[in-house]
């Protein structure tokens, strides 16, 4: 098969609440490979958002190892981090997280800003933008998008640094299902068209399907039971 | 990001609360104008009262009788005879003029119906050339008018104005000072308003007029001042010098204990100008509080700010914001909501400066504030320090937070 662009090796993740300590992970692995679209199911609270954020550098595993597109990040700083998150990551959020006072090309060009990009970066958003189909709204706020609108714009964001892998929690949650299958559509024909890599966290069954691979995760580690097994406890 | 970036977007973003930036510009701004005005206003009449002190002449002398540096048991009173003994060419070389005065700070003139209160200076001619003060009109007191004890009168410009309404075509007028008769000989060049009070509110009638019949005083000789000229300003200390041997003989003085003062313009000139720096400090410090005022409310505001886009923070980190570009963002937003403030607040505390100026000269104590450059300087730097200093605590806040705690945030 190709080559992997996620490897996480027991991976647990505990929280501190006080006296209580809650683990999310534990002792979780498993591998993406590149250009692979996989979904990640699993009940709620069985820890996908927690892996998510993991597997997007946004936070530190408490042990296990994470190597993302070759590179060994899981005990990186800080500042390191948001290095990596901003050359290799992409975000797709349930809430599509843009920045309500600037244009979408603004939003877009955010990942750029930080990169350090300053020539062409106008242009480099723009043809993002292009490519999710918002040309015509390009100096749009958000608030004069809808909500579909606003996630292609969040999409094009995490497209315009060529990431890795991007990484979208619930990408169709706030949307109605006919918007949420544009989005979906759209999402697989990136992947079809660039060869991106995408891991979309879901609850809904028909996203999933759409998926090449389904990872279930319950009570914090990958649930290996075969699909005909499942089946049979579900319906018992 | 580079800073330019930073920049632009921190005028987005404080443009777009507009009413809360203003409020809080607002803060600086008044802080600002305080310390401008008021370091106006100090330099102002520090510029006043020592350009005043340097009209008097830089050559001349003032000596006094009493001394308070030394514990004396008995004071003899500065004499006529002492200002002629100093007036003397081979006891002091180093004197060109000298000019003894008596006055009394309260007397009645009259004339006509009108009647006014003034004050009296018993003067000899020299007094008009150590002084630099000439007549507009008329003559000034000469030497015969002394020894004749003349009942003749100069007028200050004020005093003319306010006895006869008019201050030309005095001559041979006569006026009553404490209701004796004087002839009016001249009027007096307009000096203007100063800080020690109008120069243009005095009578001067020859000194032995005065001492017989106008300022009595138990020593009949007495004087109340001897004004001294060097014959220049750099031969000022040997003149004192010459002063202070001439009048320690005559007052057979012990050691160490004089019983006099002499004070040169110099000494004058510190000692006013360390007055007012005291004063002016004084006043820069009450509107230096203000200014921190200002300083804890951008703080607050900062704060404030903070924890409302603890959401966008999040997005910045996740989209790859390092600790330094969050921290660049909000220092950037605070140092500039006190520049704009000291910005202002320079204009306001000029504009202040200015009217106060103009109160001033209308109310006939004419003295200008000054802006200085120094302080402009000043009040732009401290006002940028203090948005950064205040800044810092809610930058570092934001720069600290978690990415997935902060997107977490609602
Ligand atoms: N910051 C936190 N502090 C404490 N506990 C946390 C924290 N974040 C998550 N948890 C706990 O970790 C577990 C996994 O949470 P996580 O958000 O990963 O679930 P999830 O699979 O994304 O659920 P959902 O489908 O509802 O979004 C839960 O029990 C949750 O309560
Ligand atoms: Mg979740």
């Amino acid at each position: 098969m190709a080559e992997a662009v996620v490897i996480a090796e027991n991976l647990t993740k505990v929280y501190k609440m006080g006296e209580v300590e809650v683990h999310a992970l534990r002792g979780l692995s498993l591998q993406i490979f590149k250009g692979e679209v996989v979904s990640i199911m699993g009940p709620s609270g069985s820890g996908k958002s927690t892996l998510m954020n993991i597997l997007g550098c946004l936070d530190h595993p408490t042990s296990g190892r994470y190597i993302l597109d070759g590179e060994e990040v899981s005990h990186l700083r800080d500042d390191q981090l948001a290095e990596i998150r901003n050359r290799k990551v992409g975000f797709i959020f349930q809430s599509f997280n843009l920045l309500g006072r600037q244009t979408a090309l603004a939003n877009v060009e955010l990942p750029l800003r930080y990169a350090g990009v300053t020539k062409g970066r106008k242009e480099r958003a723009r043809q993002s933008l292009v490519a999710v189909g918002l040309e015509n709204r390009l100096h749009h706020k958000p608030t004069e998008l809808s909500g579909g609108q606003q996630q292609r714009v969040a999409i094009a964001r995490a497209l315009v640094n060529n990431p890795a892998i991007i990484m979208a929690d619930e990408p169709t949650g706030n949307l109605d299902s006919k918007v949420g299958q544009e989005i979906m559509d759209l999402l697989l024909s990136l992947n079809r068209e660039r060869g991106t890599t995408l891991i979309i966290v879901t609850h809904d069954p028909k996203i999933a399907a759409q998926t090449q691979r389904v990872i279930r995760i319950r009570d914090g580690v990958v649930d290996d039971t075969p699909e005909a097994e499942r089946a049979k406890m579900e319906a018992a | 990001m580079t800073l330019f970036q930073a920049f632009i977007e921190a005028l987005e973003s404080l443009n777009s609360n507009k009413l809360r930036s203003g409020l809080t510009i607002l803060g600086i701004v008044i802080g600002v104008a305080a310390v401008i005005a008021m370091l106006a206003i100090g330099r102002g009449a520090q510029d006043s009262i020592t350009g005043a002190i340097s009209g008097i002449g830089t050559n001349l002398l003032f000596v006094f009788s009493g001394n308070d540096q030394a514990n004396l048991r008995n004071v003899r009173p500065l004499t006529i005879q002492d200002a002629e003994a100093i007036g003397d060419p081979f006891l002091a070389p180093h004197v060109a003029a000298v000019a003894p005065f008596i006055q009394s700070g309260n007397v009645i003139v009259s004339a006509g119906g009108e009647q006014a209160r003034t004050s009296l200076g018993g003067v000899t001619p020299e007094y008009f050339k150590v002084r630099n003060f000439r007549v507009a009109e008329g003559e000034e007191i000469n030497q015969e008018h002394l020894l004749g004890r003349a009942s003749v009168a100069l007028l200050g410009v004020e005093v003319a104005e306010k006895l006869f309404g008019r201050r030309e075509g005095l001559v041979g007028e006569t006026v009553r000072i404490e209701g004796q008769p004087f002839r009016v000989i001249g009027v007096m060049e307009e000096k203007g308003g100063s800080s020690f009070g109008s120069q243009d509110d005095v009578v001067f009638i020859p000194m032995t007029t005065a001492r017989t019949r106008i300022i009595r005083r138990s020593t009949i000789n007495r004087v109340d001042l001897i004004l001294v000229q060097a014959v220049s300003a750099r031969d000022v200390p040997q003149a004192a010098e010459e002063v202070a041997a001439i009048l320690r003989e005559r007052h057979r003085t012990e050691v160490g204990a004089d019983d006099f003062t002499i004070l040169s313009q110099q000494d004058f000139l510190q000692t006013v100008d360390t007055i007012l720096g005291v004063f002016t400090t004084f006043l820069g410090g009450i509107a230096a509080i203000s200014l921190l005022v200002g300083g804890i409310g951008i703080m607050n505001i900062m704060l404030v700010s903070v924890s409302e886009r603890t959401r966008e923070i999040g997005l910045r980190k996740a989209l790859g914001a390092r600790k330094r570009d969050i921290l660049i963002q909000f220092l950037t937003e605070s140092s500039l909501l006190s520049l704009i403030g000291g910005l202002i607040g320079i204009l306001l505390g000029w504009v202040i400066a200015y009217i106060v100026g103009q109160i001033a000269a209308a109310t006939g104590n004419a003295f200008t504030p000054a802006v200085g450059l120094d302080a402009i300087l000043l009040a732009t730097i401290t006002s940028t320090i203090i948005g950064l200093f205040f800044g810092i605590y809610p930058a570092n806040r934001a720069a600290n937070l978690e990415p997935v705690e902060a997107l977490r945030y609602e």
